[in-house]
């Protein structure tokens, strides 16, 4: 490979600035090890995943063991140690949902977005689905959130068309980008 | 060093009145999670804009606008109620507020429009008492949700709020309020049941120079949102009863433990915190006295199994949520080792109640040995979706077919299931059981926290089966092998049945595993997981049978059990089908009815599709 140290230092620039955002958050816990979900948590909202070198980063820093981090990483469904598409689709299936017809709805985006089997996430990191635990709002099921976004009483139908119209604000937005 | 500020409790409700007076017309706007969702937010910021300069022309009046916690009937939201008024508003959009302003708020004109219509006479219902949702309920806990503004620590003193706890810090001794809490009969609400008094003696009896109290919030059932409805609609009243169980048991450190998927409720509980705090109600000595308490937030993760105490006391310690065998009780050694007491929100809720107006009042509601009142999410196939409080001992029939409203769109009553995941289901011939802890623990089921999902005729029960056990396994922390592995196995069975792949031992070997799994158990995630499985099994087996051997599903839900055929009275014998057929299941002679060949079959439904005629079909 043809070294290109511009490039290097860019990379290293980076580096430094992603791990200042997380110097932050623990030092905002005060490197308590009992606070290391809630530092995890932070970091997710930051990056909207877990990567690996920076929970090696985090336990490093907190005197933890990376191990230990990564345990409890996986432990937690809200942690997610893969990347996360710019489009969350989060669609509910508590008791409720379900009874009301949550997992259609779920194939229903899955298909639409050509996620197959055990993808989550598009290629182009624009969209990740997946099913949540009950958000408390039972009388409005199905329901569906995209990026804090709540819709109700989602059909399969409804849900085609609001991807629709999603999938084609992330064209326009990649384009104008 | 610090200043002790002795808090005169008549004073704060003086001056809580005054407040409360000034806000003058009260125009209160649900902001509870599922009117949120439908707008809540928008239609207050539209009230500011349009009503802030508003007078009430009668009485000339201020008008203020309002955000309150859940009202309760969540299927009618966004709710708006103007008490003066004895109005009440359903399913508004933030397009009526300019309306609302104009002809009810200024003049006192009722828009009938937006009353709520009841369901079988199609009379329009002014006065929210008067709706059948709310006629029965008997609202304790959940008094103040939907009536106050959980953000105002004013409006909570001015409904008698931290009363209770004047009365506890300057009359009673801290043995004296477990006696109480005791005598009241309050037991668990988060599912267990035991008596909290006895909880909160063991406490304080426990060695130990440091104590904590733990609230657990981490309503993880699917289908209920109780807790959730009073930490956003009225957190200071868990805050009071946490702050006289601190007292109780002498601990100066409390945790609410909440789920992360809450995040209303800990925006609201960070805002209780810091009000009471800032009033003296809590952090060093309390209203002058010598007892100190303060309260911290904690986060969950999302992992069901922190619900269970020992579990969760290993996330507050930044671990993975595993369950530790018991003894020791938390109660001995607990939160980083030391005696620690851990109840659920809605015990916590009860309690200023119970020292306010006594042991005795208290024990008027429920049955002999559950007292009080209980809230149940009322959610699924019904038509009045929302959160209810009622006393224990209310039949099930009450609950579905008066508050609730009976099944949607006038299907049959199949099934409700109680206590989420670890619970049991409800059956006709239970509809007129009494719903207290003994009568529920005696057909398999449990109060559970309190979530009631009501099934229809349309619901597969083999499927909800495999639902909560396919929730259970994959919640399943690990530790145990009779949870771990027990879980996995029956939830292959269920997907056997669901499928039609299952044979008639599958289901002895079903039942093996469950017993197995019962008892061999660490917690009671894995004690419980095989209850819907039992409990449905115990009450629906013909449908279980259907599945096995008959291989089909009698509610038309489960797909691997549905068949595509061909009907012959309407097939042309054009063989388009044939060809979009992508496993050459399709077979026939030209202009002749064609036949599916079922064994080769994928029920991919390409050929529905495609065939002119409509002759193709989907059965069970």
């Amino acid at each position: 490979m043809a070294a290109n140290p511009q490039k290097d230092i860019e990379q290293i620039f980076e580096k430094q600035r992603k791990f200042r955002k997380v110097n932050e958050i623990v030092e905002k816990y005060k490197y308590e090890k009992t606070s290391l979900i809630a530092v995890l948590q932070e970091v997710q909202e930051e990056y909207r995943y877990l990567p690996e070198e920076i929970m090696t980063y985090i336990a490093t820093i907190m005197d933890i063991s990376p191990a230990s981090v990564y345990g409890v990483a996986t432990f937690y469904s809200q942690f997610s140690l893969n990347p996360k598409g710019k489009y969350e689709v989060k669609v509910c299936d508590g008791t409720a949902c379900h009874v009301r017809g949550s997992m259609p709805v779920y194939k229903a985006i899955k298909n639409q977005l050509g996620l197959k089997g055990s993808k989550f996430t598009t290629n182009d990191l624009q969209f990740s689905v997946e099913t949540v635990r009950c958000l408390g709002a039972c009388a409005l099921a199905p329901v569906v959130v995209i990026n804090d976004k709540v819709y109700s009483k989602v059909t399969p139908e409804a849900i085609n068309i609001i991807i629709d119209q999603l999938l084609e604000r992330s064209g326009e937005e990649k384009k104008s980008a | 060093m610090s200043e002790i500020t002795a808090v005169n409790i008549k004073k704060e409700f003086e001056k809580a009145e005054n407040y409360v007076r000034e806000t003058g017309m009260r125009v209160l706007i649900c902001s509870g999670t599922g009117c949120v969702a439908n707008g809540a937010f928008d239609i207050y910021e539209k009230f500011l804009k349009l009503g802030a300069d508003v007078k009430f022309k009668k009485e000339h009046k201020k008008v203020s606008s309002i955000k309150t916690g859940c009202h309760g009937f969540c299927e009618q939201g966004v709710f708006v109620a103007i008490p003066d008024l004895e109005i009440t508003y359903v399913k508004v959009k933030p397009d009526d507020v300019a309306e609302i302003v104009e002809k009810t708020i200024k003049n006192g004109e009722v828009i009938e429009r937006l009353l709520y219509k009841n369901l079988v006479t199609k009379e329009k219902v002014k006065n929210t008492a008067k709706i059948d949702f709310y006629k029965t309920q008997t609202k304790s806990v959940l008094a103040n949700c939907g009536k106050i503004d959980p953000e105002c620590i004013e409006e909570y003193i001015y409904s008698n709020g931290y009363q209770a706890l004047d009365n506890v810090l300057k009359t009673l001794s801290p043995e004296q309020v477990s006696e109480e809490v005791m005598k009241s009969g309050l037991r668990g609400r988060g599912g267990g049941g035991f008596p909290a008094g006895k909880k909160w003696q063991f406490v304080k009896a426990a060695e130990g120079d440091k104590k904590y109290l733990i609230c657990n919030a981490d309503e993880g059932d699917p289908g209920a949102f109780m807790d959730c409805g009073i930490m956003e609609g009225d957190p200071h009243r868990l805050l009071e009863g946490m702050i006289i169980a601190a007292y109780a048991v002498g601990s100066d450190e409390g945790y609410i433990y909440v789920r992360a998927e809450y995040p209303l409720a800990v925006k609201r509980l960070k805002i209780a915190i810091k009000q009471a705090t800032e009033k003296g109600f809590l952090g060093k000595n309390i209203f002058g006295s010598e007892f100190s308490f303060k309260i911290k937030i904690k986060e969950g993760a999302g992992a069901f199994v922190c619900g269970e105490e020992t579990a969760l006391i290993a996330s507050i310690e930044g671990e993975r949520g595993m369950p530790m065998p018991k003894p020791p009780f938390p109660a001995q050694e607990g939160l980083f080792g030391k005696p620690t007491l851990i109840n659920n929100v809605e015990s916590f809720a009860n309690v200023s109640m119970i020292i306010l107006n006594g042991a005795d009042q208290y024990k008027k509601y429920g049955t002999e040995t559950s007292t009080g009142t209980k809230t149940f999410a009322l959610t699924g196939e019904i038509n009045n979706t929302g959160l209810i409080e009622v006393p224990l001992g209310t039949t099930a029939r009450e609950i579905i077919f008066n508050i609730g409203g009976g099944i949607r769109n006038n299907k049959k009553f199949k099934a409700a299931q109680i206590g989420g995941p670890s619970g049991g289901c409800l059956t006709e011939e239970h509809l007129d059981m009494s719903l207290d802890y003994e009568s529920l623990r005696s057909i398999g089921a449990m109060v559970g926290s309190g979530g009631l999902v009501v099934m229809n005729e349309d619901t597969c029960i083999v499927e909800v089966a495999r639902f909560f056990l396919q929730f259970t396994q994959s919640e399943s922390c690990g530790k145990c092998i009779p949870c771990r592995e027990g879980t996995k196995q029956m939830l292959h069975i269920l997907d056997k049945m669901v499928s039609g792949e299952a044979e008639l031992s599958d289901l002895l070997l079903l039942e093996e595993l469950a017993e197995v799994i019962q008892l061999g158990s660490l917690c009671g995630l894995g004690k419980t997981a095989p209850n819907p499985v039992l409990s449905t099994l115990k009450y629906f087996r013909e449908e279980y049978l259907a599945h096995i051997v008959g291989k089909t599903c009698p509610a038309g839900v489960c797909e691997g059990l549905k068949k595509i055929k061909i009907d012959k009275e309407l097939c042309k014998g054009c063989s388009k089908c044939v060809k979009t057929c992508p496993v050459g299941a399709i077979e026939g002679t030209i202009k002749e009815p064609f036949v599916i060949d079922q064994e080769k079959c994928i029920k991919c439904g390409a050929c529905l599709t495609t065939c002119p005629f409509d002759a193709i079909k989907e059965v069970n």
